[in-house]
């Protein structure tokens, strides 16, 4: 990926300490830098776009944003104090610059000044204190809980915030890039979780939940190089057929979450093109390694041999993505192991492993829904199919997608799931992987990962953090719970009149949730 | 007349009392659904800490009975309530919607209705003819299709072209001419899909009464066919006719969401599936009750015309 190579990709723990203000100052140029090639954008024109997400019962509170639709119309909306750049690197947003204490337990977060709420309050470092706040505690309700509980302490000093952490943790400034934890106004130490208001680059003029928004410029968007658009106009269509004939009959302009097995008509369609935009989201399939049989090794080594994953990138994904390799850190990640060998479809192997378990053939049982990614029960299928060989006998069970989550996630011992992925791999192997996590869904304890996972968290030199990180995905390809077969481009799709950056977000969806303000009319 | 008076008091009386055992039925079978609305929402990152919280704040962790009859008790005062999932009030979330709902069920209405009783009593007149023969077939064949294929063969033909948007994007500004031109592919849709039913119906109640006496007496009068038909046959077929088409109104009006989906039409049914997917237990039941309410009343309708439409029944000795 040319990722590692661009000038902001390889950001040093160090430099991410020291460097933080002139790399603050570095962000706001590069946009510019990074689209030489392309036509310069220019502003103008109300982007129409439809989602394949959104939800009659989508709310404008931060704690609850659970789509594409909602969390991507409030990135346009409100802003967080870092921003994830298209590259991956970390820049400034609402705060200026930052450091840290030498053991990174401490952070001063300097707070951009002269940024005003739309409705023209003057943003404050108690508007932070109060949106981060609202996140922590007992009575907190929000899906960002996990990520803000290390935070031990958050106070207002002048023009700063700082925050203390109960570890050390050089990659802090990027969890403060998640977008739920967005800075609303405040009062008295609250904010208000149901406010239209923000700091963001659009101003809400409607929203209905589950059929659309509407957003126009934010006149006073303290990015000047930002917020292209006049105005957005945003639409859940939940149907992919009425998704692409919107698209096709040019009554929107994007759209997300195009139908894998129809894209090729869409290719042929003119003045359309189809965007795949390679991401750290991925497939997988989690045991609980707590239970027999998932409690062997071999028996999970044998699993992971036992699945055709170019099979499954081709079948399912129709070649928008690559295989995986057992561990959850994407190729375009700052710290992924190039040299890790991938493992492939191996009845032999697997036949090996299952013997070194003391078995000829293992039956188990795959549990998959539709509501775990699409085409997870066609995938459960081929992976059943293709285990036979090895004499892995899989008996897929079809759940129902309704509270798949609730009934079968983290509750059935080997179950399709997926994730979104994590800008940094500390994040990523924190939430899913270290022993006691809350959404570790393959119950996975691994002594030496655990001590890893802590010591690289902390770890001033890059290059020790590097071989940490590499060991830890080793760890996890070889002896750890989750068959992570692939990892699923991003497929969108636009109308040639709409100008996109020469890179593209891959943190999340729609260029990193921020193509309101990104992109343009060309 | 005191006789339909009578019946129509009755029958919303117990109209009411269908609506309280429908609220009851509701509610129980949302309870009885696995999960909450708090692991609902928060879904693959729900922690039980975070749901606990969220259940806390909704008032979710009260016992049924009470969350029932605090719903029951606002209810009966008017108030249905707000959201659980994003604190708006229900009547809010409900009203646009279901005006949406009951533009579109009116505009499949009065086309389908007026062309099924037309279709169906020329197909009695012309019965076992080419005419009775195409009608019937080209019914049929559009009720067997499921309606999204019928929705996506229309957009396919007069969408893809540019003719009609595929969309239908309302809002409050909308002029109405406007709003019946953007409305028309998924009014044609529902068309398609009720008139078989409508029609057929129209075609053998008339038929059935072509062979009585009184139709005989009036072809051995002289009267030409067609007035045989409207004059004397159709009066006394209404009653059948008229729940036929109670019934199919009201499936217009609940159940479209298929229909709303493929044309991004935003309708209640889509607020209801959403709804029943999230566990907003609130605004399941605020639409359930509308959707029965439509039942109760349309039905009332057809039995109350029925009923006008039979001297038999408003005289009776």
């Amino acid at each position: 990926m040319s990722k590692l190579n661009s000038p902001m990709g390889g950001i040093s723990r160090r430099g991410l300490l020291k460097g933080a203000t002139a790399l603050g100052a570095a962000g706001l140029i590069l946009p510019a830098s990074v689209r030489k090639a392309m036509a310069e954008p220019k502003r103008g024109g109300v982007l129409r776009i439809a989602l394949a997400s959104g939800n009659t019962t989508d709310s404008l509170d931060p704690a609850t944003w659970d789509s594409t639709f909602v969390q991507s119309f409030n990135t346009a909306r409100c802003n967080t104090l870092t921003e994830i750049a298209p590259d991956g690197s970390l820049v400034a947003e609402l705060a200026e610059s930052w450091e840290a204490s030498a053991d990174a337990a401490t952070w001063t977060f300097k707070i951009r000044e002269g940024v005003t709420f739309h409705s023209g309050k003057t943003m404050t470092t108690d508007d932070v204190v109060a949106s981060l706040n609202y996140h922590r505690g007992e009575e907190s309700k929000s899906a960002a809980k996990p990520y803000v509980d290390p935070i031990t302490d958050i106070k207002a000093e002048g023009s700063n915030v700082v925050i203390s952490l109960s570890g050390g943790n050089a990659d802090f400034p990027f969890i403060l890039a998640d977008y739920h934890l967005v800075v609303l106004p405040s009062a008295e130490g609250k904010i208000d979780p149901t406010t239209t208001d923000g700091t963001g680059a659009y101003v809400l003029d409607s929203f209905e939940p589950g059929v659309s928004v509407k957003m126009s410029r934010n006149p006073n968007y303290f990015k000047t190089d930002r917020a292209w658009f006049d105005g957005i106009d945003a639409l859940s269509i939940v149907d992919a057929a009425a998704r692409q004939n919107a698209l096709i009959t040019g009554e929107v302009d994007v759209i997300d979450g195009v139908d894998l097995n129809t894209v090729s008509l869409l290719e042929r369609a003119p003045g359309i093109k189809v965007l795949p935009v390679t991401g750290n989201q991925h497939f997988v399939f989690p045991m609980d390694t707590r239970l027999s049989p998932y409690d062997n090794n071999n028996v999970r080594q044998a699993l992971k041999y036992g699945i055709d994953r170019d099979e499954l990138v081709e079948k399912i994904l129709r070649g928008f993505g690559s295989a995986g390799n057992d561990h959850p850190i994407g190729s375009g990640q700052r710290y992924f192991n190039t040299e890790l060998e991938q493992k492939t479809y191996d009845p032999d192997k697997a036949k090996f492993h299952l013997k070194e378990a003391g078995m000829d053939t293992l039956t188990v049982q795959l549990s998959a829904a539709d509501a775990a990614f699409a085409g997870a029960v066609d995938s459960a299928v081929l992976y059943a199919e293709r285990a036979a060989a090895a004499g892995i006998n899989i008996e897929v069970v079809r759940e129902p997608s309704d509270g798949y989550w609730d009934n079968v996630w983290m509750k059935k011992p080997f179950c399709a799931s997926y994730w979104g992925g994590r800008p940094t791999e500390d994040l990523m192997f924190s939430v899913a992987y270290s022993a006691g996590a809350p959404w570790n869904d393959s119950f996975w304890d691994h002594a030496r990962f655990n001590e890893l996972l802590v010591s690289a968290r902390s770890e001033l030199d890059d290059d020790k953090r590097r071989e940490m990180y590499w060991e830890m995905q080793a760890i996890c390809a070889n002896e750890g719970g989750v068959v992570i077969p692939m990892f699923a481009s991003y497929v969108n799709a636009h109308s040639d009149k709409v100008g996109v950056p020469e890179v593209i977000g891959t943190n999340q969806g729609l260029d990193g949730l921020r193509l309101y303000e990104r992109w343009w009319f060309a | 007349m005191s006789i339909v008076w009578e019946m129509i008091f009755k029958r919303l009386g117990l109209g009411l009392l269908t609506l309280l055992v429908i609220s009851v039925i509701i509610f129980s079978a949302t309870e009885l659904l696995p999960g909450d609305l708090a692991q609902a929402i928060l879904g693959q990152s729900a922690t039980p800490e975070t749901v606990a919280a969220f259940r806390k704040e909704l008032g979710l962790d009260l016992p049924a009975y009470q969350r029932y009859f605090n719903w029951l008790f606002g209810a009966l005062q008017g108030d249905f309530g707000t959201s659980l999932a994003n604190k708006r009030p229900i009547a809010d979330l409900i009203a646009t919607r279901l005006g949406n709902t009951l533009f579109l069920a009116l505009y499949a209405a009065a086309i389908a209705v007026p062309l099924s009783l037309t279709l169906g009593i020329l197909a009695a007149l012309y019965r076992n003819s080419i005419f009775d023969r195409a009608a019937n077939a080209l019914a049929l064949t559009s009720i067997s299709f499921p309606e999204f294929f019928v929705a996506y063969i229309l957009i396919f033909v007069l969408a893809q072209s540019g003719l009609f948007p595929s969309m239908t994007r309302m809002d409050p500004n909308t002029s109405l001419g406007e709003a019946l031109y953007r409305a028309f592919l998924p009014a044609l849709t529902l068309t398609l899909v009720v008139t078989a039913h409508m029609m057929r119906m129209t075609r053998a109640a008339i038929i059935n009464l072509l062979a009585s006496p009184y139709i005989e007496m009036a072809r051995l009068k002289g009267i030409n066919p067609m007035r045989v038909i409207l004059k004397h046959a159709l009066p006394n077929a209404l009653a059948p006719i008229i729940t036929v088409i109670a019934l199919n109104l009201a499936y217009l009006i609940t159940g479209v969401v298929v229909v709303e989906v493929v044309f991004v039409y935003p309708g209640l049914g889509q607020l209801m599936v959403d709804s029943v997917a999230k566990r907003d237990f609130p605004v399941v039941q605020a639409v359930a009750l509308i959707f029965a309410a439509a039942y109760v009343l349309l039905n009332l309708t057809a039995d109350v015309l029925s009923t006008l439409s039979n001297p038999r029944l408003i005289h009776r000795k």
